[in-house]
């Protein structure tokens, strides 16, 4: 498997327990029509997830080569079992007894993987068009907002960012868009210790991989 | 005589009814004949206690007197001055009043007692108006808390008529028999003479008081502005207050004695006849001397007046005097009539016969100009004091930020009242101010608990709810049962002495004491600030614990009731559903009525002014109704609170949103802070304390042990499912803020002495409990958290990039339990939210409010509001703006935002309103305006509060600011377009460096022009902000917030077509082509020409140049340099002058005669 430069072997990120990992590949093959590999058109069979306002994005999260560790960029057609685990155990929480850089590394990831969500381009970096699109999803559950709202805020976001990560600008400074390190820096002293966490993933971890 | 009315012997011929009577009439029996036997048996023998009699007496037998004789002995009954002719006395009776044939009520109750057939003339402890007994007897003292001493001075009939005094003890009666009392007016006229002073004990209105359980008597002093009844005073009841007030027309007075002054009564025509003073005992005071043979110290009031207090006033007159004349001895009447006790026995509550005779007093006494009627004022009055003396404690202890720092206020409050309650009690040997049940359950927990609810976290509430619930029903359980159990056991081994105590007590104790209390919690944790998990854990307990306490509370009692031996099984399983129903009943009741609260609130937009009422109105109803179903209370207003909070704020006013805010804020600090002293100040009351070491301190280490090993075991089996673990830290503060409070002593209040034998006990534990928790435990808690290094909550800035991403992340979660097939936590908030946003909100929120309510959105404008109001609070610190344009700044101004400055902190209303920034109303003066004005409508399509914040002050002042009209149906664009130009300002100047040079420069030439033509049109003197109208410079401020620059617009279509736009972040000089250029930031830049643009979007035809206000022609603008989200910000010619223009009256006025704007 070839990885992204970017990525460390990160133990902690291949740990879903075994019951799980049954329980998980019941639900593979019941989305994949009892199929080896899982295609984007099987998730529209989840009926719940309809009224997800930015479904798609999370679909396209699934098949996305950086999310996979399979390359710096792409997507890929179809995912296999394992590639669906590796999804999953983005949302691993974090275990109790790993020491203070694992729980960084992994925090890491997590916010990686939100990250690559929001870039769409895989340019490493999340411009303004692609936060704006973002925004404009995620505001779309609500009707009564309209697009142009969604930009503003997304527009406001982005000066918000600009002035977290890069500070007092100098007047030709440019700011092009928020950077992996920028948003990590968004994300200093933010827990994420709910808020990225799924808990059916909170039990008995054994390795999976290596 | 006596013969007719022996009722036993003559039953058959039922010459006489002897009808036995309760208090209510309703209730009587009559009994006939030997019936009425064994009544008057059962007096004798002290088991029964009759309140009154009625007789009926034959035909031709009219006499005042009636004996009744019994084997026990002769029984002696008046019937007051009913009768007739004259007794055997011969003193007193008269003529006319009784009507024959008619049942005349006979006082039963003091029914005289004597020896054995004796004759009761010939006993040497009769006395009466006949003064035939040789015998002078003293006046026996009457205490009021010895019911039976009350009995026996009760011993009097009618004056007149025949009274005898029992020396024997009676059975002391209940609180609630005893016997009230009523002093007549025609009793003071068959006085024929007047005491000069009376003093009255206890007082009439017995159902009311006794119903209260207090001690507080209530004399209804109702007399009568007579001339002759100079006034009554309260005293103490050891008299120590003689004076007398002025004369008082109708008072409650809230002594035990009232002293009357009565001048110059003599026997004489009464001008009219007041109502009656209802007294227990009047006796002349000071008691006098009795000369021998004149032993009679008690006479009796008429009973009739009782019965007939409709009839006094028309009676009056052609009563006296034949009163008078029946007489002999009237003078003889002055010495012995000087004590009286008259009874009011199932009498009119001396209330009602006030309301029967309104203003009977006002023909007597003139008018007065300046009475003094402290009695009037009295109760009110010492309640407010009380509250101000709480309330001056709190600024006290706030003086020195050193105590406040270090002990928790709750102490300090309790200490306080402590000190306080010895000071009343050493004045006045008496605790009248305690915290009683009922004041505390329905005024001062409601409010607390409503501020709990309302302001509840729900997210984090929600999240950790199972947590929550096993801690508060598992945990209040066990520590219930141990504590109780372990009491018990050691009770059995006999370390703690006699007590009549069984294992029921224990743990009804248990129950009471097992609870945390979420007043003590809050205050406590409030200035502890743990981290918010651990907060919601301990303080949702506490909150939640409510129907644990309850139910357990009510089945232990019951079950001390029934006794331990009649508790079966099946008790037991009522008390399990009792929990389930009383916790769901108790949230379903919340529930309903914050689904009311919503619907209401919903339909409020044209009486804004009433809408806090509604808030809390119902919200107590909820309380209250949970209460009269006997379910959980303090449930059913957590999650009134909880669930209304959603939709009320989103209907109302931004400023009922505030005042809701504010009011429930306050209200529940003071119900807090009065709880708190009032605790210690009941702690003051000798006669709650019994004292037992082994009790109290066992109660407190079995408390805190069996917290702790509860915490341990539930988090122990929490944390194989709670995401976020518990930590051994955590375990250790959630042990130690197990604080009590409030409830436990109020529930121990609550019990009946009569049941539980060992009340006191209980009590004064408590009470140490209390104080030890909240005391000792709140001191120790903030050094234990910093010693463990507890992970403290932080407040943080709201972000808009964490909400951004805080929302992504939910929809993600929710995404991936959807995708894995796992019903989580996740997936049923997001089913949930959908829920609410298809049907709930539909239905309870307003349409304009569904539109605009989102959590990002508002974020968003918070963080704009945040962002104007430091830029304006930073021009108001330096005076004007004047500081912007300083050329020594090099135009960029380092203001600092992070930080407050105390120097200003006071003055500056800015300063406040960044505070809150999201609650501000910056618009205070035009409330009223705002009002009347259409302008106030649902019709809008942008967030309301930038509506309300940016966009209102600006239709205020149109009359200045616009020439042009604007019509309602204009502003729904117009907001849409400001606000979206607000951020297309900020973002145009990002990517000026980038594009917008040519254009700048352009515009920069056009400014120029403006200026130079501007200069000639006006000189704006370069004035100081008026300090003393704050407010008003920030409504013109607030204008200028949505006023947009036009011109900045143009390179906005160009900038969307550009693949990647970059930002700049700080300003760029280059535009500034003007030697005294200031810095324009586009959000600040003042456009007023908006019916222009209202109709044509700027950026949609970039070229129709609107010329910015004459301000901004005027003067040269400037700006803070690092605002965060305001840092596009370019340096032009144009000026933010609008800060002049708040200068002053004179120098709007002078703007108001100019030009608005100029259109090129």
């Amino acid at each position: 498997m070839e990885r992204h430069p970017a990525f460390k072997p990160c133990i902690c990120l291949f740990q879903v327990s075994s019951d799980q990992i049954e329980q998980l590949h019941r639900r593979f093959k019941q989305l994949s029509g009892e199929q080896p590999t899982i295609r984007k058109e099987n998730f529209n069979k989840v009926p719940d997830l309809e009224l997800n306002p930015i479904r798609s994005k999370i679909i396209h999260a699934f098949f996305d080569n950086r999310n996979l560790r399979k390359g710096p960029s792409g997507v890929a057609d179809e995912i296999n079992f394992e590639d669906f685990l590796t999804i999953m155990s983005y949302f691993r929480p974090i275990d109790i007894s790993m020491d203070e850089e694992q729980v960084e590394l992994c925090r890491k990831e997590k916010l990686r993987f939100l990250f690559h969500m929001y870039d769409s381009d895989s340019d490493g970096r999340i411009t303004l068009e692609e936060y704006r699109n973002v925004v404009e999803e995620l505001l779309s559950g609500n009707p009564h907002i309209e697009k142009e709202s969604a930009r503003s805020i997304a527009d406001g976001a982005m000066m918000e960012a600009a002035s977290i990560c890069v500070g007092q600008m100098e007047p030709d400074q440019v700011y092009e868009g928020i950077t992996f390190e920028d948003f990590l820096k968004i994300w200093q002293g933010i827990d994420i210790e709910t808020k990225m966490h799924v808990r059916f993933l909170n039990m008995e971890t054994m390795a999976l991989c290596h | 005589m006596s013969e007719a009315l022996r009722l036993g012997a003559k039953g058959g011929d039922k010459p006489n009814t002897l009808r036995r009577s309760g208090r209510d009439p309703r209730e009587s029996r009559t009994h006939r004949g030997a019936a009425c036997a064994w009544s008057f048996e059962d007096v004798a023998k002290g088991s029964v206690e009759p309140q009154w009699a009625e007789v009926k007496p034959k035909e031709g037998q009219e006499e005042g007197e009636f004996k009744v004789r019994c084997e026990k002995g002769t029984f002696e009954c008046g019937c007051g001055k009913e009768t007739r002719s004259g007794d055997a006395a011969g003193s007193s009776s008269r003529a006319g009043e009784g009507e024959r044939g008619q049942w005349r009520r006979v006082w039963a109750l003091p029914l005289l007692l004597e020896g054995g057939g004796q004759d009761l003339r010939q006993h040497p402890a009769h006395v009466g108006s006949s003064s035939r007994s040789p015998h002078p007897r003293p006046v026996p003292r009457v205490t009021r808390t010895d019911p039976a001493s009350s009995y026996r001075n009760c011993g009097l009939l009618c004056p007149g008529l025949r009274a005898s005094w029992s020396p024997g003890p009676l059975r002391p009666s209940p609180p609630d028999s005893l016997p009230g009392a009523a002093l007549t007016w025609a009793w003071m006229r068959t006085l024929g003479s007047w005491p000069s002073r009376l003093v009255a004990t206890m007082s009439g209105n017995l159902t009311r008081t006794h119903a209260k359980g207090t001690q507080r008597a209530y004399v209804l002093a109702r007399a009568p502005a007579h001339p002759r009844i100079q006034g009554l005073s309260p005293a103490t009841p050891r008299q120590r207050r003689l004076g007398s007030a002025g004369p008082v027309s109708r008072s409650w007075v809230t002594r035990e004695e009232v002293i009357v002054t009565i001048k110059q009564l003599t026997c004489g025509r009464l001008p009219s006849r007041p109502s009656g003073l209802s007294w227990d005992r009047v006796q002349e005071f000071p008691p006098r001397q009795r000369a021998p043979g004149r032993a009679g110290t008690v006479t009796a009031a008429s009973p009739r007046e009782r019965s007939a207090p409709r009839r006094r006033s028309g009676q009056a007159q052609q009563d006296l005097p034949a009163t008078c004349a029946c007489q002999p001895g009237a003078e003889r009447w002055r010495w012995w009539c000087a004590g009286a006790l008259a009874l009011a026995l199932g009498g009119l509550p001396p209330a009602r016969s006030v309301e029967q005779e309104p203003g009977a007093h006002s023909s007597i006494d003139g008018f007065q100009v300046v009475t003094f009627k402290w009695h009037h004022v009295q109760d009110p009055y010492i309640i407010a004091l009380w509250i101000l003396v709480a309330s001056l404690a709190k600024i006290v202890f706030h003086l020195s930020h050193k105590v406040t720092s270090v002990v928790p206020e709750s102490a300090l409050l309790i200490v306080l009242g402590l000190v306080l309650g010895g000071i009343v009690w050493a004045a006045d040997h008496s605790a009248s101010f305690t915290l009683t049940p009922t004041l505390f359950f329905f005024y001062l927990l409601p409010p607390i608990v409503l501020d709990a609810g309302y302001f509840m976290p729900n997210r984090l509430f929600f999240g950790n709810l199972g947590t929550i619930l096993l801690y508060a029903v598992i945990g209040t359980v066990w520590n219930a049962a141990t504590t109780g159990l372990s009491l018990y056991g050691v009770f059995l081994s006999g370390l703690m002495g006699d007590l009549k105590i069984g294992l029921l007590d224990f743990l009804l104790f248990g129950s009471l004491i097992a609870a945390v209390d979420p007043v003590a919690v809050l205050a406590v944790f409030e200035e502890v600030h743990v981290n918010e998990v651990l907060f919601i854990i301990v303080f949702g307990e506490s909150l939640l614990n409510d129907a644990v306490t309850v139910v357990l509370y009510n089945v232990f009692e019951s079950f001390v009731t029934l006794g331990g031996d009649n508790v079966t099984s099946v008790d037991c399983v009522k008390g399990v559903v009792s929990f389930f129903v009383v916790s769901l009943g108790g949230t379903l009741v919340g529930v309903f009525f914050a689904f009311l609260l919503s619907l209401v609130t919903r339909f409020t937009k044209h009486v804004r002014i009433i809408e806090p009422g509604f808030v809390f109105i119902i919200s107590y109803l909820s309380y209250l109704t949970s209460e009269m179903l006997s379910l959980s209370a303090i449930l059913a207003i957590t999650f009134c609170g909880i669930c209304c909070k959603k939709y009320v704020t989103a209907n109302i006013s931004e400023q009922s949103a505030t005042t809701v805010r504010y009011t429930m804020k306050m209200l529940a600090s003071g119900a807090e802070t009065i709880i708190f002293m009032f605790l210690g100040i009941s702690a003051v009351d000798p006669l709650i304390w019994t004292w037992n070491t082994a009790f109290v301190l066992l109660t407190l280490v079995f408390i805190s042990v069996y917290r702790a090993i509860g915490v341990v075991l539930q988090t122990w089996v929490l944390n194989r499912y709670r995401m976020v673990q518990l930590e051994i830290i955590d375990q250790v503060v959630m042990s130690y803020g197990g604080l009590r409070g409030a409830v436990a002593y109020a529930l121990v209040v609550l019990l009946d002495k009569n049941k539980v034998k060992e009340k006191n006990l209980f009590v004064s534990t408590t009470i140490i409990v209390v104080f030890f928790t909240v005391i000792f435990q709140g001191l120790t808690i903030k050094p234990l958290v910093q010693w463990l290094k507890v992970k403290r909550s932080e407040h943080r800035e709201p972000k808009l990039n964490e909400k951004l991403h805080g929302r992504a992340f939910d929809h993600i979660l929710s995404a991936i339990e959807d995708i894995s097939g796992q019903i989580g936590h996740n997936y049923l908030r997001d089913k949930w939210s959908n829920f609410d946003r298809k049907f709930l909100s539909k239905v309870l929120m307003r349409r304009s409010a569904q539109k605009s309510r989102d959590r990002i959105l508002n974020v968003f404008h918070e963080l704009n509001l945040k962002d104007a109001i430091s830029y304006v609070a930073e021009g108001e610190r330096r005076g004007s703006l004047a500081f912007i344009r300083s050329p020594s700044t090099d135009n960029i101004v380092n203001v600092d935002f992070s930080t407050p400055r105390p120097s200003t902190m006071e003055a500056s209303v800015s300063y406040f309103l960044r505070e809150n920034v999201s609650a501000v109303c910056l618009d205070m003066q035009s409330l009223e305006q705002r009002r009347r004005s259409i302008r106030d409508t649902e019709d809008m399509v942008t967030h309301h509060t930038l509506q309300q914040y940016l966009y209102k002050p600006r239709q205020e002042y149109k009359h200045l600011y616009s020439r042009h009209e604007l019509t309602p149906s204009e502003d729904e664009k117009q907001d849409k377009e400001i606000f979206h130009r607000t951020m297309r300002k900020r973002l145009e100047s990002f990517k000026s460096a980038k594009l917008g040079i040519n254009q700048n420069k352009k515009a920069a030439k056009l400014y120029k022009r403006e200026r130079a033509q501007k200069r000639r049109n006006s000189s704006i003197p370069n004035g100081k902000l008026p300090m003393e109208s704050p407010v008003r410079s920030f409504t013109i401020e607030e204008r200028d917030l949505e006023f947009s620059d036009p011109e900045e617009t143009h390179g906005y279509e160009a900038e969307e077509l550009s693949g990647g736009i970059e930002f700049l972040a700080k300003v760029r000089q280059d535009t500034a082509t003007d030697s005294t250029a200031g810095i324009d930031n586009p959000v600040f830049s003042p456009d007023e020409d908006l019916g222009v643009l209202a109709r044509v979007p700027p950026w949609l035809s970039p070229e129709e140049t609107v010329v910015p206000s004459q301000r901004a022609r005027v003067q040269i603008p400037g700006s803070p340099g690092n605002f965060p989200r305001l840092t596009p910000i370019r340096l032009s010619t144009k000026s933010a002058d609008s800060f002049l223009l708040a200068d002053g009256n004179a120098e709007e006025a002078r703007h108001h005669g100019l030009p608005a704007s100029t259109h090129m």
